[in-house]
């Protein structure tokens, strides 16, 4: 079963991620139980069925910005956002935009390439959940959360620069 | 120089236990090589064609004592009793073992030296003029806002996986760009405005490589508390918007002109307005801070020209010929600017030995308080040096063979590593820097010709800053074989320019000869006063075209 890091815990990853072609019924899909993330296109097309439903989120593509959700920010409880490479980082511009900038709430989760050395900007990002690659030790992965103990500059976790608490 | 405090020395620390982890799940087979490459980049670790290279930051150029003799120690240590300067103030260990590598950085750390972004596809070590704080027609010190700029950037959790590498540099020195901010990424030129305040003129989209661009400037006037914000702007409009599917296409100056710079700006100008009243807006007091590292030393009382250093000049042409191409004026009278050429012929430009770099430092402790600096063009400044001690500063640079007075000239070219180290290369670049060293070995010859810059890159990424050169040349491969592009006309610092194709390449062996008839052409054709820039500009490439391309008979 794959894990998930959620609040600084371990636990199952229990939800499906649909592909972005899905059309057929996300009910249908819920009867297995868990959480849904539904593509960014879907969603919107069905926002007034599925705003506001705990089980029911969303999942951003690393080339899919987050502004479209602003005036659904308050009836999400989950926005996933996929790192299809370890390498694209056009993830964590995103996940500051809907903390810093729409207000987001909920559940923001990293899926895709997530291993142990992304964790701790993930989280500073904003970040509080974190789907691991199948094939890390997820044991080891949550260990990447607390690599650092100070940083210099703001973020979304952390928003004074280390100037102005020096 | 800046010092570290608690908090830099436990962020360093905390990166080599990161570094030193990684390492680990790398020999043990839980981190497979793709996967640990990012992150050993991100700590200037890259596995070239003959040996792993480490690369180690030496932010906006300044180097203690202290850290010479550690660096001296670690090449004895762990590699082969040399290092090697490069073109943006970073100094790189060319065969350490992959294993040693945290010690190694653990025994930098102790001397406040890192290797934090010093490759990979972030944000890179943020370069200044090697003159900073010492001359007397500089805005202000660029080196607080290096520093400020080099805190916010390390280790910033958005910027780690850009599209492409991420470089800036700050000048502040209005009649020269020692730092040629215009082929940066980020280029900032400190100015003042009508007021007296001090803020950026920022330039975005410079650089080399294979699509060489001037910077375009996007903010006439950036007040000096904006500068991270700003920063961040830019960062993030690119890092979102940058392209990602191909490689030669995925540095920001391929971005802005996409878009047009005009509607970059726009679009960090939107970016910026949501975030420039963030806690992220520098304060006085920050500044303050940052700048109290950067006081001037104890200088003494002293005059300009004492007896003693113009009877040295008058008795000695040789020592008279090194003042005027290696020294600089200083903003304290009776002081002076030194540069210590590391060009010698048969020496690959650019590297130390260990010996050498101990000699630096005891030179460093008698006669400039302890510091020094690393120069784009290869060099070691000694930038705080008394007159009357010049003299004897000159014999031991002779005596250490730091003194070819040929800076700026000809045989003081900028080399890029090439085939002999690096992976990238198509064609080796530092026997063509010996062939010409050799070719023109004749001083006054050299003198005579004035500055000329010759700079050589072993493929198109540029190091060698081929682009930026009066002369350029370019490795290239034809059919497998090792040739040479030449190209004329570039210019870096203020005004910058690119230079043009001369013609079809050249095999190594003609270079020299190449070298020789460009140069016989300047000199058939120049006037008095003409730099090899000026008579370029105005006689064009035909005249060189057709000499170097005469079939003989
Ligand atoms: S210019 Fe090319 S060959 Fe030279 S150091 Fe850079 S990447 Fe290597």
């Amino acid at each position: 079963m794959p894990k998930l890091i959620k609040n600084n815990e371990l636990t199952e990853n229990i939800s499906q991620t649909l592909d972005k072609d899905f059309s057929g019924k996300v009910d249908e899909v819920l009867a297995n139980k868990g959480t849904v993330l539904t593509p960014k296109e879907y969603w919107l097309e069905n926002s007034e069925q599925l705003a506001g439903k705990e089980n029911i989120g969303i999942w951003l593509d690393s080339d899919e910005g987050p502004e479209e959700l602003s005036p659904h920010i308050e009836k999400l409880s989950l926005i996933a956002i996929n790192f299809p490479k370890f390498a694209d980082g056009r993830g964590y511009s995103y996940a500051r935009i809907l903390r810093d900038r729409l207000g987001f709430k909920g559940e923001l989760r990293a899926i895709g390439d997530i291993m142990h050395d992304q964790m701790f900007y993930l989280k500073r990002c904003g970040f509080n959940s974190f789907a691991v690659r199948e094939d890390k030790n997820a044991e080891v992965v949550i260990t990447g959360l607390n690599d650092f103990s100070e940083c210099y500059q703001a973020a979304t976790v952390q928003d004074k620069p280390l100037f102005r608490r020096r | 120089m800046y010092k570290y405090d608690e908090y830099d020395r436990q962020i360093v620390r905390e990166r080599t236990q990161q570094f030193r982890g990684q390492t680990e799940r790398f020999f043990d087979g839980t981190l497979d090589g793709d996967d640990f490459l990012p992150l050993r980049l991100q700590n200037g670790l890259y596995v070239q064609r003959l040996a792993p290279m480490f690369r180690i930051s030496i932010p906006y150029g300044m180097l203690s004592s202290t850290q010479l003799r550690k660096l001296a120690h670690l090449s004895r240590e762990y590699d082969k009793g040399y290092v090697h300067f490069t073109t943006r103030q970073n100094v790189q260990f060319n065969w350490p073992a992959i294993k040693d590598v945290p010690d190694m950085l653990e025994e930098l750390n102790s001397v406040e030296m890192h290797s934090i972004q010093t490759s990979g596809n972030c944000i890179r070590n943020t370069t200044s003029d090697q003159f900073a704080g010492v001359i007397d027609n500089e805005v202000i010190d660029p080196r607080p806002y290096c520093e400020i700029i080099r805190q916010w950037s390390t280790l910033h959790p958005e910027f780690a996986f850009l599209p492409r590498k991420f470089k800036i540099a700050v000048n502040a020195c209005p009649d020269a760009d020692r730092v040629a901010i215009a082929v940066h990424d980020i280029g900032l030129e400190i100015i003042k405005n009508s007021a007296g305040e001090i803020g950026f003129k920022v330039f975005v989209g410079g650089g080399l490589g294979r699509t060489p661009v001037i910077g375009s400037e996007i903010r006439s006037f950036l007040p000096e508390k904006d500068l991270l914000t700003y920063l961040d702007s830019i960062v993030r409009v690119y890092n979102m918007h940058g392209r990602r599917d191909n490689k030669f296409k995925a540095r920001i100056k391929i971005l802005v002109k996409a878009l047009t710079p005009a509607k970059f700006a726009e679009m960090v100008e939107a970016e910026w307005q949501h975030h420039k009243d963030s806690e992220s807006q520098l304060t006085q007091e920050e500044i303050t801070r940052v700048k109290s590292f950067f006081t001037s030393p104890d200088y003494a009382q002293l005059e300009n020209n004492a007896d003693s250093f113009e009877t040295a000049k008058k008795e000695n042409k040789a020592f008279s010929n090194w003042v005027k191409r290696n020294v600089s004026s200083h903003k304290i009278a009776g002081y002076s600017i030194v540069t210590l050429t590391l060009k010698k012929v048969g020496v690959p430009t650019g590297d130390a030995t260990d010996k050498q770099l101990e000699s630096i430092a005891d030179m460093a402790d008698e006669y400039c308080f302890g510091e020094v600096r690393v120069t784009h063009d290869q060099n070691i400044v000694l930038a705080d040096i008394r007159q009357d001690q010049l003299f004897e500063v000159w014999q031991k640079a002779k005596s250490l063979g730091f003194a070819t007075p040929n800076l700026g000239m000809l045989t003081d070219m900028i080399c890029c590593p090439g085939g002999d180290y690096c992976g990238l290369a198509n064609a080796k670049s530092i026997p063509v820097a010996e062939q010409i060293q050799l070719r023109f070995d004749d001083l006054d010859y050299l003198y005579d010709l004035g500055k000329i810059d010759l700079n050589i890159s072993g493929c198109m990424n540029a190091c060698g800053h081929h682009h930026v050169g009066d002369i350029g040349v370019l490795g290239v491969d034809k059919r497998g074989d090792e040739f040479y592009q030449v190209s004329l006309g570039g210019r870096s610092g203020r005004d910058a320019t690119l230079g043009k194709i001369l013609g079809p390449s050249f095999a190594r062996a003609e270079m020299a000869d190449v070298i020789e008839k460009i140069i016989n052409v300047y000199t058939e054709n120049r006037t008095e006063e003409e730099l090899f820039v000026d008579t370029f500009r105005r006689i064009g490439m035909a005249p060189f075209k057709e000499r170097v391309y005469a079939k003989a008979n």
